[in-house]
């Protein structure tokens, strides 16, 4: 037995017991064997999201995060606020964790290893401070624990006692370097972690949900992580592709999309609330997934107007409503010049109408059948390079009525004078078309 | 203690006088503005609109006031109508379409849900919507809503709606005369007693606001249950 929760331990069962032991203490314990590959995964979602608090970081596998705090004190308002939305960060994603701080990474390290919150402050109160540290602190060899342990040197103060050279001969050249770093003697360079430039997570569930409501916590989590992902890169998503594998029935796809790009977990948490409320699951889920969108890089400044002016409570409505009932149910409405009454509308982007249909200039001739134009370095050749009138004109169709277009309408003049109507395609081969001409 | 001191004192109001603290939109009818407190359809409330029949022109009546609305930067939002809301005839009557978001929920209790969000959103400058529903609890989580958003909430219902109790700040009712002008008589206002009728003259000036949906394609769109 590695861990057990508290449950467990009112049972009497604690760490070091066997499997076969601790089933005699309660025969309906439930155990969950080590995955090496969920730890690893674990590890690397939480660099991904403490990579907010420092870029200056690294991994330990398999429990242990070391990060660079110095710099980003002034940034969190000291040490103390920053070690808080740590502390307040790593409970909301649902881990326990021991946080110390030292000058140098072998020394915290050492501190955190052994359920000690400390933080050392200077170089020279290092040695006082791990001093009373069994030696089982160091991640050395067994072996050369246990020959430490066979000449009476159990804490670290004996261990520093120790003439160097003796050390040196003793336990070797890699032993007293590692003390070294540990009291600052010498410089310790670390394997900086690069954070992925995309970010995508799987996780296993412990148990099958059957409800949708079930997925909430698990799926906050990796918003949660997801988030500090965004925040330490300095970007933001407009959306979030959520997967849900189950073990018997197809896939089941959720995406959660926002107006204006975020990395705001509340608000996300809201918008997910919203969509596993309407969510029946057909079958049990045992996996899920968690996919980042395109990310958007947001200056510093557009941060701080965004961080006031988009709190859940002020939450886009259209965001809200559409995760709730779907894309397909929120739409605006536009007018269309068309003599012919139950044509003379559509449905189209919220917000996006035409603002005066009627006052559109339109062509007197049309092309039955739109005309291909060739094209150099992207621009159009008709009798010439065309010159495009600034006022581009898009026009987009979809769902809505089941011609799946979109083009930005030019009109055009050629060197000679001549006044055509132009469009480019803004999906498929982006060709050059021409489809009037202005008589 | 005096009879001016009484009268100065803000909870108490006389009869016949109107609250004229009440921010409104006016409603584009001078006679009928002279009736609302504040000169107007209140804002950040509830106006409960109970009609004989359909197609008496309650929705030209809002027409001028939702004109002016459009302006605003904020959605005129209409969840569920029970027909297509006629993009040429709403233009014509001078609203931005471009302000004008449908919603096209698949049931009450989503229909329900989505008007309380675009009332409380504080997205909205105007919620329109056509519940066929009497439950109180319901209509005072709206009530409560729109005060939170600044939102003119309008919610067109059946007259026989006439006897339930309602907490919106507003109620009338609407028919026709014999001449075709809307008569609009008013159930309840802020700050005073019920009035009217008024006749209303809203001719159709625009043409129909409204298309009936089996002409064109609806997405999800569900008919409000007139009886």
């Amino acid at each position: 037995m590695l861990f057990c929760n508290a449950a467990a331990r009112e049972r009497g069962i604690q760490p070091g017991l066997t499997v076969a032991a601790a089933r005699a203490l309660a025969h309906d314990l439930v155990v969950q064997s080590r995955n090496g590959r969920a730890e690893q995964q674990a590890l690397q979602g939480l660099a991904a999201w403490a990579y907010q608090f420092s870029s200056q970081l690294s991994l330990y596998p398999p429990g242990e995060l070391l990060l660079e705090v110095q710099g980003s004190f002034s940034l969190f308002g000291g040490r103390d606020a920053l070690f808080a939305s740590i502390r307040s960060g790593l409970a909301e994603l649902g881990y326990s964790a021991w946080l110390a701080s030292a000058p140098t990474p072998l020394a915290a390290l050492s501190l955190a290893r052994c359920d000690s919150e400390q933080h050392i402050d200077g170089l020279q109160n290092i040695a006082a401070a791990l001093a009373a540290l069994p030696v089982s602190v160091l991640d050395w060899e067994q072996a050369l624990l246990d020959r430490l342990n066979g000449i009476g040197v159990r804490r670290l103060d004996d261990l520093l006692r120790l003439p160097r050279d003796g050390l040196a001969c003793r336990f070797g050249q890699q032993s007293l370097l590692y003390l070294d770093r540990m009291m600052g003697r010498c410089p310790h360079p670390q394997t900086l972690y690069q954070p992925p430039q995309v970010f995508s997570r799987h996780l296993l569930l412990p148990a099958e949900v059957c409800q949708a409501e079930g997925l909430l916590f698990v799926l906050q989590r990796l918003l949660l992580e997801m988030c500090g992902w965004l925040q330490g890169l300095g970007v933001a998503v407009q959306q979030v592709d959520i997967r849900l594998l189950h073990r018997e029935a197809e896939v089941t796809r959720l995406s959660i999309g926002v107006y204006k790009p975020t990395r705001d977990a509340a608000q996300l948490n809201t918008l997910l609330r919203e969509h596993l409320d309407r969510l029946v699951l057909q079958s049990a889920v045992i996996e899920v997934e968690l996919k980042a969108g395109e990310t958007v890089r947001l200056d510093d400044q557009a941060q701080d107007l965004f961080d006031t002016a988009e709190r859940p409570d002020t939450i886009d409505l259209l965001d809200r409503l559409r995760a709730r009932l779907g894309d397909e149910a929120v739409t605006g409405i536009s007018a269309v010049a068309e003599h012919r009454p139950e044509y003379a509308w559509r449905y189209s982007v919220p917000g996006d109408s035409q603002k005066d249909s009627n006052g559109l200039q339109r062509p007197l001739w049309l092309l039955s059948v739109p005309r291909p134009l060739k094209t150099q370095h992207g621009h159009p050749l008709l009798q010439g390079r065309l010159q495009l009138r600034p006022d581009r004109e898009r026009i987009e169709s979809g769902w809505w009525d089941e011609r799946d277009m979109a083009r930005d309408y030019y009109i055009a003049t050629t060197a000679s004078g001549s006044c055509y109507w132009v469009y480019h395609e803004l999906t498929g081969e982006h060709g050059w078309f021409l489809q009037g001409v202005f008589e | 203690m005096s009879l001016d001191h009484l009268l100065q004192r803000t909870d108490i109001w006389r009869g016949g006088q109107l609250a004229t603290a009440v921010s409104a939109v006016p409603s584009g009818y001078a006679e009928l503005d002279e009736l609302l407190p504040g000169g107007g359809w209140p804002r950040g409330a509830l106006t409960d609109i109970l009609m004989a029949r359909q197609g008496i022109g309650a929705l030209r009546l809002l027409m001028p006031a939702l004109s002016q609305l459009s302006h605003d930067d904020r959605w005129i939002c209409w969840v569920a109508p029970p027909h297509i809301p006629y993009a040429p005839a709403l233009m014509a009557a001078g609203i931005d379409l471009s302000r004008v978001l449908l919603v096209h929920p698949k049931g009450q209790q989503d229909g329900m849900w989505a008007v309380e969000q675009s009332l409380r959103s504080g997205n909205c400058s105007a919620v329109l919507a056509w519940p066929a529903l009497s439950d109180a609890g319901v209509l005072r989580r709206l009530q409560l809503a729109a005060e939170a958003g600044d939102a003119l909430g309008f919610l067109f219902r059946s007259q026989r709606f006439v006897d339930r109790p309602s907490p919106a700040a507003l109620r009338i009712q609407l028919d026709t005369q014999s001449d075709s002008r809307l008569s609009v008589s008013i159930l309840k206002r802020r700050g005073g007693w019920s009035a009217g009728p008024v006749q209303l003259d809203t001719t159709l000036q625009h043409g129909a606001l409204a298309l009936h949906s089996h002409t064109a394609t609806a997405a999800g769109c569900f008919q409000s249950r007139w009886q």
